[in-house]
């Protein structure tokens, strides 16, 4: 029998979760040596023909990584959906849409005026916006149509495994390639990490204190951070109490506060409420006024809570009262 | 919307009530024969310091125009602060709503006690009003968010037995 087919492909995403692949050092040659990578548009020369060209669930699995976002990411997902056996969602934005699902926040024609009109360092005297089709001499050139809504990638094809991080660490990719190459796989739909929050792994568990409260609230800049002391209670917005563990505690290691990006252990709906809950009921104070005052430190609740989880929340994308009936992806 | 859809338009409020102010001054209404605006579903929860925002993003996600919290009054929660929990959380919770695009009349904080079955009408039926005049909240549609896994297309991996593959 041939060895397992594997292929890997990027959708709306940074590239960092392919730098991940390639992170796992000499241990991607075990891989190699195990299966065979068909499809790897960042690293390997083959198109969507061979692709299409193969049976469907001819692939034993597709790690795909990246928010979905316009009708070629759609079309890609959907073709290899149909030729694997397994879909995993690689990575945060593939998992709950991630640092481009941040663009919920605005619409496309926001982010149009803004790209290619407003920004400072661009001249567009000709108001020159892309165009999906284009009527050149040598035919019709077609650009994909960008979503007004990002979206994860289980809100568009169905998805077998999630791992998380961003990108995923080393080890749980390589668990999770091991386990699916032993065929030891826990439930369908299940996280392939640790339903533990973060601060299980936390360096600094021993100092967290018994009960926690805040006057102020603090960004990393602002202090000088200890490097021993729990960093909820130096007044950082850790957010180690509401992730899932799995990543070694890598940035509360490197002195910087958690930002999320592993995900909600399991029994979390909305991951930002959650957040948003735990880090609220912090503030030291009873009255109104100073409630608002040492909460106002937060300038950026959404961006903070749901720096990776936007279209994965429940409200999903900004609600425009205005636009109601506009087309939404 | 015309003026004829909003005459028509019936907001859904969801309010979660304490049970020990709130709620009972709901009930002190009712057997008081106070009528207020029947557009409002109330939950009981226990204290208004168990709202998790996770239950009113999913009541605006289910269908609700509008969401209304009522607790003790400060000072007065059956469980020591479970109140002043409830306000920190909604003083954030409102600003984050606010950056998403909804309306700051569509959600409410309001502290009544058991005795103030009168408040109790009184705020139904102002933020009934306020909510009509906003109209429907209507998100984009559930069923676009709905995790793809249980589509039948998926077909079924090829199961790999230990050793072939190396």
């Amino acid at each position: 029998m041939s060895k397992p087919k594997v292929a890997f492909y990027w959708c709306a995403s940074c590239g960092g979760c392919e730098e991940a692949v390639v992170d796992l050092g000499p241990d991607i040659l075990k891989v190699v040596e195990a299966v065979d990578i068909v499809f790897w548009p960042v690293a390997l020369d083959f198109k969507r023909s061979d692709v299409e060209s193969m049976l469907d669930g001819e692939l034993t699995v597709s790690f795909i990584n990246g928010a979905v976002r316009s009708s070629e990411q759609h079309e890609m997902v959907e073709l290899l959906r149909r030729k694997s056996g397994l879909v995993v969602a690689f990575g945060s934005c593939a998992h709950t849409g991630g640092i481009p699902g941040l663009a919920n926040l605005f619409d496309r024609k926001a982010m149009f005026d803004e790209a290619y009109f407003n920004v400072p360092s661009v001249v567009n005297d000709e108001k020159t916006v892309p165009q999906e089709e284009y009527e050149a001499p040598e035919g019709t050139l077609t650009l994909p149509n960008l979503w007004n809504t990002v979206k994860t990638l289980d809100q568009v094809i169905p998805v077998d495994y999630y791992l998380p991080g961003c990108p995923p660490p080393v080890n749980l990719i390589a668990e999770a390639v091991s386990k699916i190459l032993k065929g030891e796989l826990p439930p369908r739909g299940a996280v392939l990490a640790p339903d533990i929050a973060l601060c299980d792994e936390c360096p600094r568990k021993e100092t967290k204190p018994e009960k926690m409260s805040q006057k102020q609230f603090k960004r990393p800049h602002e202090i000088m951070i200890d490097p021993e002391q729990c960093l909820l209670a130096q007044g950082l917005l850790c957010l180690g109490p509401i992730t899932r563990k799995g990543c070694g505690a890598a940035c509360t290691t490197a002195n910087m506060p958690c930002t999320g990006c592993m995900g909600p252990i399991s029994n979390v709906i909305d991951y930002g409420m959650k957040a948003l809950s735990a880090v609220a009921s912090l503030a030291d104070s009873n009255d109104e006024e100073e409630i608002e005052k040492i909460l106002s430190k937060i300038v950026d609740p959404v961006g903070t809570f749901y720096r990776y989880s936007l279209p994965a929340s429940l409200l999903h994308r900004y609600y425009q009262p205005a636009a109601q009936g506009g087309k939404q992806s | 919307m015309s003026d004829n859809d909003r005459k028509q338009f019936e907001p859904r409020i969801i309010a979660f009530f304490c049970n020990w102010c709130t709620y009972t001054a709901a009930d002190l209404a009712g057997t008081a024969r106070m009528a207020y605006s029947p557009n409002v579903r109330v939950i009981r929860i226990m204290c208004s310091g168990r709202l998790d925002p996770q239950f009113i993003l999913k009541a605006f996600r289910e269908g609700a125009d509008g969401v209304l919290i009522g607790g003790c009054h400060p000072g007065d929660c059956h469980y020591q602060e479970g109140n002043y929990k409830a306000l920190r959380r909604f003083t954030l919770l409102k600003r984050f709503l606010n950056m998403m695009g909804i309306e700051k009349e569509r959600i409410r904080l309001e502290w009544i006690a058991a005795s103030e079955g009168d408040k109790v009408q009184k705020v139904i039926n102002e933020m009934t009003e306020q909510v009509r005049k906003l109209g429907p909240l209507k998100l984009e549609p559930a069923s676009q968010l709905q995790p793809q896994n249980d589509r039948v297309s998926r077909v079924e991996p090829v199961t790999i037995a230990e050793g072939e593959a190396s």
